[in-house]
């Protein structure tokens, strides 16, 4: 499985191992590919479509698709780039943003795109929908007002091999995802410190926490997200 | 050629946005070359004297008030901004909106921990006071807005960047710094 393969990324020639995913692919390449659910060392969901790539002119997720030698693939695409905004501007408006009140605001991943794309102001109405917050355990606020189900938290935050975060059911408009409170508060500090880190809004949040770094001295306060990789 | 006419005005917000405005400290002189300020809390002029080409709201629309001001704004104005994040989503006044307004007034008036004085349980209800909407809107979902400012408070830069290349028709420019929603 340690064979270098080649692929094209916009033209670009690129080497990766054979079984890379390709988002993984293009950031050994310096090539950034937007993603809010896809995370280093977590089993991909392909929830956001945010990383959609053309292969052969067919829609594909950057995250779940292995690179395959000889790929030859499409992403900073006006087409690609257009939907990627839409999709970022639908989940500003399907939950409850106030990014002025927010804790995670600056280090925020979804707000961080935002900039990245230069949204102004959502394309779509608001729908200001009904969440509700959940504060119960120990170390953990659960705010689902800011939550856009990308499942990290629930493919990433385990306690003794039980998942802390499930979604509810299986589909409908209630579906949201619930934090099991009494496995919640047999967490660490670290381990809720960790799980606010996996959330890419912010809609897990470690208690005591708030505002911690200062406006200008944070995560994306003076780079736009993916130039860490860009500028490798 | 005549300078181009600006009003501003301010909604349900906290004035930030305006203390932005002014925060371009000594451009402010060059600004007033450039254009004329009609009705507006910073020269204190209360109603519009004339047509005006630029128009700056701050804040959402909370209540009728708010609503009759963004029409009449966007009736007598050529160009709109929107100013901010409670112009842009309503803000931090939109925190109500999935409260029901009943709700929220007997918390404000009657039930709030804070409300000791109002031994008679008096709810505001008079002709004077602006109707309360049943939520917080964002103007463009009131009025046709063409321009969008986000912040909180909108950057100075960003105010003066966007001003400048209206006015003077120059490329805006629009560094990674001077957008931000917070």
């Amino acid at each position: 499985m340690n064979d270098k393969i080649k692929i094209h990324i916009d033209g670009k020639e690129c080497w990766t191992t054979d079984g890379t995913s390709i988002i993984d692919a293009a950031k050994e390449n310096g090539i950034f590919i937007p993603s809010l659910c896809h995370v280093d060392g977590i089993k991909p969901a392909g929830s956001c479509r945010i990383c959609n790539i053309q292969v052969n002119g067919r829609n594909m997720t950057a995250c779940s698709t292995p690179a395959v030698d000889g790929m030859h693939i499409e992403s900073n695409i006006p087409e690609l780039e257009e939907m990627r905004k839409a999709i970022i501007e639908i989940m500003f408006v399907a939950g409850n943003h106030f990014c002025p009140a927010c804790e995670k605001s600056g280090n925020c991943e979804l707000q961080a795109l935002g900039y990245r794309y230069q949204m102004m102001v959502p394309r779509f109405p608001y729908e200001f929908p009904e969440k509700g917050v959940n504060a119960d355990s120990k170390y953990i606020y659960h705010d689902r007002n800011r939550c856009i189900m990308c499942k990290r938290c629930v493919r990433g935050v385990i306690k003794d091999g039980k998942h802390v975060f499930a979604f509810n059911s299986r589909g409908g408009e209630n579906l949201h995802i619930e934090l099991d409170t009494e496995l919640a508060s047999q967490l660490t500090e670290a381990e809720a410190l960790a799980a606010m880190d996996i959330c890419p809004v912010g809609a897990i949040l470690k208690k005591e926490r708030g505002y911690y770094e200062p406006i200008g001295e944070r995560k994306y306060d003076k780079e736009p997200i993916g130039s860490e990789i860009e500028n490798k | 050629m005549s300078k181009p006419v600006v009003a501003t005005t301010s909604l349900a917000g906290c004035f930030g946005c305006h203390m932005s405005l002014l925060d371009i400290d000594e451009r402010i002189l060059e600004l007033i070359e450039l254009v004329e300020f009609n009705k507006s809390p910073i020269d204190d002029i209360k109603t519009f004297t004339k047509q005006c080409d630029i128009g700056l709201i701050e804040g959402g629309c909370c209540n009728r008030e708010n609503i009759h001001i963004s029409k009449n704004v966007r009736k007598t104005c050529k160009i709109l901004f929107s100013l901010g994040e409670c112009d842009l989503m309503g803000g931090l006044p939109a925190l109500r909106n999935g409260i029901p307004v009943e709700e929220c007034i007997r918390e404000a008036y009657l039930d709030g921990p804070t409300v000791g004085l109002n031994k008679e349980q008096i709810l505001p209800n008079d002709d004077e006071l602006p109707m309360i909407l049943d939520k917080v809107y964002p103007c463009h979902e009131i009025v046709k807005i063409d321009y969008y400012l986000p912040g909180c408070p909108p950057r100075a830069d960003l105010i003066w960047n966007a001003l400048v290349a209206l006015v003077t028709g120059d490329e805006l420019k629009l560094p990674y710094e001077v957008v931000k929603f917070d």
